[in-house]
C-alpha cells in the first residue's frame, strides 16, 4: 500500500502524544510499518515507543554537529516497539530562538536524507498543540501529511481549539491536498460527551472516527514509559486503540472541513449544557456594579 | 532641450504615470510635483517616507543599512558586530568609503566585517550565546577596540533574542560598552528609520551613560554632526571651521570614535551637516543639554560662505573676524576653479537622484559653476526634506519622491538632461543611454566634495565628466550622417 501521512492536531495537553503513540503501537502490532515524526521542542512524542526520557533531537544533533547538512539518517533515526521508527524534530527551551523554525529544518531534513522510504506504510506527526507559525504548519504543507486527525473530548477549550484548527486546514486544503479525516475523543468523562463530539464533528463535516474511553491503564503504562499495547496487550484499553488503528487504517472519508462560527459552536455548548445562557446584562459590569443592576 | 515650462511638466508627469495600473497611479502620482515656490509646506504638494509600491524597482534600502551602514559602521575604534547571518554585514563593509585615520585590525575596525554568522541551529536555538562568545572573542582577539555595537539583522527581532541582556552583562564583563541596536531590516519604509534607531541608540547607550565623564572644555568647541567623511569630506570641512577659530571636538561619524561622541554633549553648538540622519540625536542635545545647533552646508563657495558667516554670528567678533579672513583667503582659489571651468559647464542641465541630503545641498554647488538642476529627489526624504528642497528648486523643476526606475528613465528620456547625479544602481542604465553620470553617494571613488578644497574636484570631477570625448563617440561609423562620414575620409 501507498505511504499514508498523517498529522494529530488538538489542544495542548489533550492526549495527543499518548493517543498517537498507542494508536501507532496498534498499527505496528497488526504488521504496519510506522514512523512518528515529532514536532514539539519538548520532544515527548516518542517516549512510549521508545522506554526513554526524551529522544535525542534533529535540532539538538544539529546544533551539536555544527549544521543539519553534517547530520546522517542514523543519528536521528531511532527503532522502538513493534520497529516504529522514531524521529523527533526538537527545538529551543521555552521563550528563545525560533522552534517553528526548527520543525522545517527537521522535516525539510528527513525529506532530503529519504526517511521517507518505500516500505513504510504510515508516517504519523505529532504536532504542538496551537499552530502558532508556519513552521507548525509545515507537516501539512504540500506532500507531507494528507490526513489530519484532530484530538478532543467535551471540554470548551478543547472543542474550540478544534474549529480552530479545522480553519487551518481550510487554508491549507485550497493550496494542496490535506484533509481533515475524523475527531478523535478521547474522553474527559463529561456528560454526553460522545453525543457532543459527534454533533461537532457532523459540524465541521466529518465524523468521530472514535470514542476512546478513559482508563487508568494508559497512565500505569506510562509511568513504565510503555504503550498500553505494549504494557498490557489483554487490557480492554488496548482493545479500543486496535479498534482506533482500525477505524484509521480503513478510514476513506478524507474531507475539506466547515469550520463553525464562534456563535454557533456556543449553541452546541448549551445544547449540550456546557454553556449557559449568556446573560447580556452582566457583560462589562464590575462586582460593585451588579447588585444595583439587579435591583433596578 | 530647453527648459519646460509647468505644463508641460505636469503633462509629463500625467504621461509617465499613465501605463500604472490605476491603484500604483494614484499612489505614485503623490510622490511626483512640479516644483512651486511659493508653496510653504511641502506636505501640500507631494507625499513622501511612504511604503514603496511592490513590483516596482525601488532605489532604498533597509532600517540595518541606515543604522550599521550609515550611523554606526564608520565609528572607528568600535566593533560593529553584524548579528544575524553573514550576508548583511558582508555585503555592507566598507561599501561607504568613511575614510579614516588608524592602523585597521589594531585600533580602528571600520572596515572590517564582524559577524556572527547565523545558522539554521542559531535561528532555533536562539543566537544569545553565540553573541556573547563572539564579544568575549572580540576582547580577547580585538584589546585596543573601545567598545562593541550589536547590529541587529532581520532574523534577530523575528526569533526575539534578548540582545539588550546580553549586552549588559557583555558590557559589565569587558569594562566596555556594548550597545544593542534593533535596526532589523524589515522595520519602517526604508533605510531612514534605521538612522532613527540607531540615534536613538546613541542617546540611551552612550550619551546617558558618559555624562560624568571629565572633559575640559572651551568656549569654542564645535562639533560636525552628520558628515561620514566620504572621500574625506569631514576633513576638508574642519579645516576650515579650525582655521576660524573654531575647536572641533567630534566628527559624527565619519573618521569619529567613541569619546568624541560621549564629549559630544559637551559642545558649545552642534553643527549638522546630514539633516536626514542625525537631525534625531541634535534635537535631543538640544532639548536635554541645551546646546543648539544648526545646519549647514558645505558644498560650492556660495554655500560655503554663507555657512561659515552664520557659524561664525554664532560666536564673538574674534571668530567672525577670522571668518572673513578664511573667506577671503580661499576666494582666490575658488575663483580660479569657477574661472577654469564655469565657461566648460555653463548652462549644462543636471538631474539629481540621491539619499536625504544631497539632492538639496548640492544645488549651489552646480550653481556655482552655472550650471542648473532641473530635477531632483529622495531615496528617504520626510517632508521637513522637501520643505527645504522647494526654496532651492527652479520653479517648474522635477521634484520626485522614491523615484521608480521606469520613472527615472521617462524623466530623464523626455527631460534630456546634460548630466545625472545618482548611485551605482543608476550609473550603468543611463550611461548606456549616452548620458554623463557621476555617482553622488560615492562620488564616484573620488571626493572630498565638502568645502573649498572639495568644490575643486567637484569641479574637475564634473568637467571630465561631461566634456569627457566619449560621448561623441557612441554613434558607430555606419550610423552617422552620410556627409559626416564622407569629410571623415576627406
Amino acid at each position: 500500500m501507498a505511504l499514508r501521512q498523517c498529522a494529530i492536531y488538538g489542544k495542548g495537553g489533550i492526549g495527543k502524544s499518548t493517543t498517537t503513540q498507542n494508536l501507532v503501537a496498534a498499527l505496528a502490532e497488526a504488521g504496519n510499518k510506522v514512523m512518528i515524526v515529532g514536532c514539539d521542542p519538548k520532544a515527548d512524542s516518542t517516549r512510549l515507543i521508545l522506554h526513554s526520557k526524551a529522544q535525542t533531537t534533529v535540532m539538538h544533533l544539529a546544533a551539536e554537529a555544527g549544521s543539519v547538512e553534517d547530520l546522517e539518517l542514523e543519528d536521528v533515526l531511532q527503532v522502538g516497539y513493534g520497529n516504529v521508527k522514531c524521529v523527533e524534530s526538537g527545538g529551543p527551551e521555552p521563550g528563545v530562538g525560533c522552534a517553528g523554525r526548527g520543525v522545517i529544518t527537521a522535516i525539510n531534513f528527513l525529506e532530503e536524507e529519504g526517511a521517507y522510504d518505500e516500505d513504510l506504510d504510515f508516517v504519523f506527526y505529532d504536532v504542538l498543540g496551537d499552530v502558532v507559525c508556519g513552521g507548525f504548519a509545515m507537516p501539512i504543507r504540500e506532500n507531507k501529511a494528507q490526513e489530519i486527525y484532530i484530538v478532543c473530548s467535551g471540554e470548551m477549550m478543547a472543542m474550540y481549539a478544534a474549529n480552530n484548527i479545522a480553519k487551518g486546514i481550510v487554508k491549507y486544503a485550497n493550496s494542496g491536498g490535506v484533509r481533515l479525516a475524523g475527531l478523535i475523543c478521547n474522553s474527559r468523562n463529561t456528560d454526553r460527551e460522545d453525543e457532543l463530539i459527534m454533533a461537532l464533528a457532523a459540524k465541521l463535516g466529518t465524523t468521530m472516527i472514535h470514542f476512546v474511553p478513559r482508563d487508568n491503564v494508559v497512565q500505569h503504562a506510562e509511568i513504565r514509559r510503555m504503550t498500553v499495547i505494549e504494557y498490557d496487550p489483554k487490557a480492554k484499553q488496548a482493545d479500543e486503540y486496535r479498534m482506533l488503528a482500525k477505524k484509521v487504517y480503513e478510514n476513506r472519508n478524507f474531507v475539506i472541513p466547515t469550520p463553525i462560527e464562534m456563535e454557533e459552536l456556543e449553541d452546541l455548548l448549551m445544547e449540550f449544557g456546557i454553556l449557559e445562557q449568556e446573560d447580556e446584562s452582566i457583560v462589562g459590569k464590575k462586582a460593585d456594579e451588579l447588585p444595583v443592576a439587579a435591583t433596578a | 532641450m530647453s527648459h519646460l515650462t509647468r505644463e508641460e511638466s505636469e503633462a509629463l508627469i500625467a504621461e509617465v504615470l499613465d501605463v500604472y495600473p490605476d491603484k500604483a497611479k494614484k499612489d505614485r502620482a503623490k510622490h511626483l510635483a512640479v516644483n512651486d515656490q511659493s508653496v510653504e509646506q511641502s506636505k501640500k504638494c507631494i507625499t513622501s517616507n511612504r511604503k514603496s509600491l511592490p513590483g516596482v524597482m525601488t532605489i532604498r534600502g533597509c532600517a540595518y543599512a541606515g543604522s550599521r551602514g550609515v550611523v554606526w559602521g564608520p565609528i572607528k575604534d568600535m566593533i560593529h558586530i553584524s548579528h544575524g547571518p553573514v550576508g548583511c554585514g558582508q555585503y555592507s563593509r566598507a561599501g561607504r568609503r568613511n575614510y579614516y585615520v588608524g592602523a585597521t585590525g589594531v585600533n580602528t575596525f571600520a572596515e572590517m566585517n564582524f559577524t556572527s554568522d547565523f545558522q539554521e541551529k542559531d535561528i532555533v536555538f536562539g543566537g544569545d550565546k553565540k553573541l556573547a562568545k563572539l564579544i568575549e572573542e572580540i576582547e580577547g582577539l580585538f584589546p585596543l577596540h573601545k567598545g562593541i555595537s550589536v547590529q541587529s539583522e532581520c532574523p534577530i527581532g523575528l526569533i526575539g533574542d534578548d540582545i539588550e541582556a546580553v549586552s549588559k552583562k557583555s558590557a559589565a564583563a569587558i569594562e566596555k560598552p556594548v550597545i544593542p541596536v534593533r535596526c532589523e531590516g524589515f522595520r519602517g519604509v526604508s533605510q531612514s528609520l534605521g538612522h532613527h534607531i540607531a540615534n536613538d541608540a546613541i542617546r540611551d547607550w552612550v550619551l546617558d551613560k558618559a555624562e560624568a565623564k571629565a572633559f575640559e572644555t572651551t568656549p569654542y568647541d564645535v562639533t560636525i554632526i552628520g558628515d561620514y567623511n566620504i572621500g574625506g569630506d569631514a576633513w576638508s570641512s574642519r579645516i576650515l571651521l579650525e582655521e576660524m577659530g573654531l575647536r572641533v571636538i567630534a566628527q559624527w561619524s565619519g573618521d569619529g570614535t567613541l569619546a568624541e561622541m560621549e564629549n559630544t554633549p559637551k559642545a558649545k553648538l552642534n553643527l549638522l551637516h546630514c539633516y536626514r540622519s542625525m537631525n534625531y540625536i541634535s534635537r535631543h542635545m538640544e532639548e536635554k543639554y541645551g546646546i543648539p545647533w544648526m545646519e549647514y552646508n558645505f558644498f560650492g563657495p556660495t554655500k560655503i560662505e554663507e555657512s561659515l558667516r552664520k557659524i561664525a554670528a554664532f560666536f564673538d567678533e574674534s571668530i567672525q573676524q577670522k571668518c572673513e579672513q578664511v573667506i577671503a583667503r580661499y576666494k582666490a582659489e575658488y575663483e580660479a576653479v569657477i574661472a577654469k571651468y564655469k565657461p566648460r559647464l555653463q548652462g549644462k542641465r543636471v538631474m539629481l537622484y540621491v539619499g536625504g541630503l544631497r539632492p538639496r545641498h548640492v544645488i549651489g554647488a552646480y550653481e556655482d559653476l552655472g550650471m542648473e538642476v532641473v530635477g531632483t529627489g529622495y531615496e528617504f526624504a520626510h517632508n521637513d526634506d522637501y520643505d527645504r528642497t522647494i526654496k532651492e528648486m527652479g520653479n517648474a523643476t522635477l521634484l520626485y519622491d522614491d523615484v521608480t526606475g521606469y520613472e527615472f528613465e521617462e524623466f530623464v528620456k523626455k527631460v534630456k538632461p546634460d548630466l545625472i547625479g545618482s548611485g551605482i544602481k543608476e550609473k550603468y542604465i543611463f550611461q548606456k543611454m549616452g548620458i554623463p553620470f557621476r555617482q553622488m553617494h560615492s562620488w564616484d571613488y573620488s571626493g572630498p566634495y565638502h568645502g573649498y578644497d572639495g568644490f575643486a574636484i567637484f569641479a574637475r570631477d564634473m568637467d571630465m565628466t561631461l566634456n569627457n570625448p566619449c560621448w561623441n563617440k557612441l554613434v558607430p561609423p555606419w550610423k552617422k550622417p552620410a556627409e559626416s562620414s564622407a569629410a571623415a575620409a576627406a
